[in-house]
């Protein structure tokens, strides 16, 4: 039976990039094993002669004709930055300590 | 009744026929239906709270223009002039497009939705943002950062979701139509539990441009409406070839209105009609089903052949979803990092943070329960080592239950079951409970699952509380007309019962936003 721990939860959140509080591990690692222990339950259900479906209408090679349109202008682009400069995106410090 | 509360209660055929004969205006009716909107939303705390934001001045400025463009005897757009409201997860240029959540407060997008685009290009005037869940995970738009819209049926329960503001809106009389979207119910089941109609449409049949995507393969944009040829109206409109969406289908949208317009005579002689087993019985409150023997009956009396279908691997569409949709749904979100655009939240006591801290902190802030759950639930269904034994796993049974659809419209032309399993609940009952919160979908999910198109229409009220029930109709991929068809003479079946439509019988809720 799937059982997630809440070390577990704790390294996913650290994967997806969001700082979890101790209350908010206590609360989702009980519920995420409930909830995947309730969808383990199609395991087994397809054997693996059956192909996967990704996608429900299966188009391939969807190219348009390679012209130059219109696209944003920096403005727009930048309009909604937390913060920008010199018709750049800023973003905080993106190298550690070590580096 | 007043002139305003008449003109707010007409179907928009209705009022777009009224400005085509020149009895009224644009710019008058688009200013009753704010004026309902004044009257009966109100806000976080109290009333229907269907809407996050009103652009009233862009409305009315977008209604003197219809009515120019009449006057100048224009060539128009059937619904040039008719009011729509937009759900808050679709990109709109001028308007805050917030997805329900604390992570896009305040933003505006630099794009309109193809969906946006073709609403102002045939001239409707656009009243607004509705409410949702945030980024559209729910079923009661309860988990939108925003505070939870109110079923206009009952002030104190839940208007279904994600799509709630949307189906809310329209039954209160916000707005003769709406905009949702439908991942794995977010259009049909408020639908069902608001008395409204919404239609999911064929995957690739309308453009998801500019929506912000919880689970690429499942999401679908649809009309929300009181009538299903209000229905087709809308979704002619927004329907069709997109080159902007590579998952667009380049073939043309089959004739809805008039699909609609042949249903509503009532003859559906030579119709077969599907049953699905798999979608009755347990877990479905007996007022709900009551009122979806009797639709049945009238189907039959209509002309129709109804016979019982199974289609097994139902029973795990469920499941299914709740791996797919969360693994998408992760990847997804993944691009709300706080360096371009949205929320940027600096950890408290560090100096100098680095990006990832920032991203960690902003993503803590930003995002709500339930997007949290989803979020860690993907991120684990996609680690090394579980890959296959989940996603690859839901992946090939979702191959299974579109067998089951295939296998059954061999045998038949639509597929119907009940919209949702319940009429509505009460708010908060559901909320710590994800699993109980889930379970809502359970009709839904089939057809998002393999593609196929899917109408919810109401059946009636459930003898237990009073409250809407809803009827599901599903056609194969493309085959959207059916649903059209079968809607239309239902609804027409029902009105005659009823002695009108349903929403007769909504609560009036003057005074309720005060």
């Amino acid at each position: 039976m799937p059982e997630i721990s809440r070390d577990e939860v704790a390294h996913l959140a650290t994967l997806a990039r969001i700082d979890l509080s101790d209350a908010e591990l206590d609360h989702l690692a009980p519920q995420l094993s409930v909830i995947l222990e309730s969808v383990a339950s199609i395991s087994g259900v397809a054997g693996a002669d059956v192909p996967p479906t990704s996608h429900p209408m299966p188009l391939t090679n969807v190219f348009r004709e390679d012209v130059v349109v219109p696209g944003l202008t920096a403005e727009q682009a930048l309009a909604m930055a937390p913060q920008a400069e010199e018709q750049r995106f800023a973003v905080p410090r993106i190298l550690g300590d070590e580096q | 009744m007043s002139d305003a509360t008449q003109t707010t209660r007409r179907t928009a055929a209705d009022l777009a026929a009224a400005l085509a004969a020149g009895e009224t205006t644009s710019v008058a009716l688009t200013q009753a239906h704010l004026d309902r909107i004044a009257e009966v939303d109100g806000s976080a705390d109290a009333g229907v709270h269907a809407f996050l934001h009103v652009d009233a001045e862009g409305a009315l400025a977008a209604a003197v223009a219809s009515d120019e463009r009449r006057a100048a005897g224009a060539p128009l757009h059937a619904l040039d002039g008719v009011p729509v409201a937009v759900k808050d997860v679709l990109a709109t240029t001028g308007l805050p497009t917030t997805c329900g959540s604390k992570i896009l407060e305040g933003w505006i997008p630099p794009y309109d939705a193809t969906v946006v685009r073709r609403l102002k290009d045939a001239g409707l005037p656009i009243l607004g943002k509705t409410n949702m869940d945030e980024f559209a995970m729910g079923s009661s738009t309860e988990h939108s950062a925003y505070g939870p819209t109110r079923n206009p049926w009952d002030l104190e329960r839940i208007p279904g979701g994600s799509g709630g503001g949307s189906a809310a809106a329209v039954a209160a009389f916000e707005a003769p139509l709406a905009l949702g979207t439908d991942t794995g119910g977010s259009i049909r089941q408020p639908g069902a539990v608001t008395g409204t109609v919404g239609v999911k449409p064929t995957y690739g049949g309308v453009s998801r441009y500019g929506l912000v995507a919880m689970a690429n393969s499942l999401d679908q944009v649809g009309p929300v409406t009181r009538t299903v040829l209000d229905a087709a109206l809308l979704h002619e409109l927004i329907g069709g070839h997109d080159p902007l969406d590579s998952t667009s289908v380049d073939q043309p949208v089959p004739g809805l209105v008039e699909a609609a317009r042949q249903g509503a005579t009532g003859d559906l002689s030579g119709l077969r009609v599907g049953v699905i087993t798999e979608l009755q019985g347990e877990g479905y409150q007996a007022g709900v089903l009551a009122r979806f023997h009797e639709s049945l009956e009238l189907l039959t009396a209509a002309g129709a052949e109804v016979v019982e279908v199974s289609c097994p691997s139902f029973v795990h569409a469920l499941a299914t979803y709740y791996l797919v949709m969360p693994c998408e749904a992760s990847s997804n979100l993944a691009k709300f990092d706080a360096m371009r655009y949205g929320l940027r939240v600096l950890p408290e006591g560090v100096d100098a943070p680095s990006a990832e801290q920032v991203m960690r902190a902003t993503r803590d802030a930003g995002f709500g329960d339930e997007v949290k759950r989803r979020i860690i639930l993907g991120t684990y269904a996609l680690s090394s080592g579980y890959y296959d034994a989940y996603y690859g796993t839901a992946q090939r049974v979702r191959t299974l239950i579109s067998r089951d659809f295939e296998a059954a419209f061999g045998r038949v032309d639509v597929l119907v079951s009940p919209t949702a399993p319940t009429t509505a609940f009460k708010l908060g009952e559901k909320l710590d409970d994800p699993l109980a919160m889930y379970l809502n979908d359970l009709a839904t999910i089939p057809a998002n699952l393999a593609g196929v198109p899917g109408i919810s229409l109401p059946s009636g009220l459930a003898d237990e509380d009073g409250l809407p029930a809803g009827f599901q109709v599903l056609a194969p991929a493309m085959a959207d007309d059916r649903l059209y068809r079968v809607g239309a003479a239902l609804e027409a079946a029902l009105h005659d019962r009823w002695g009108g439509p349903l929403l007769d019988k909504v609560p009036a809720l003057e005074g309720v936003a005060r």
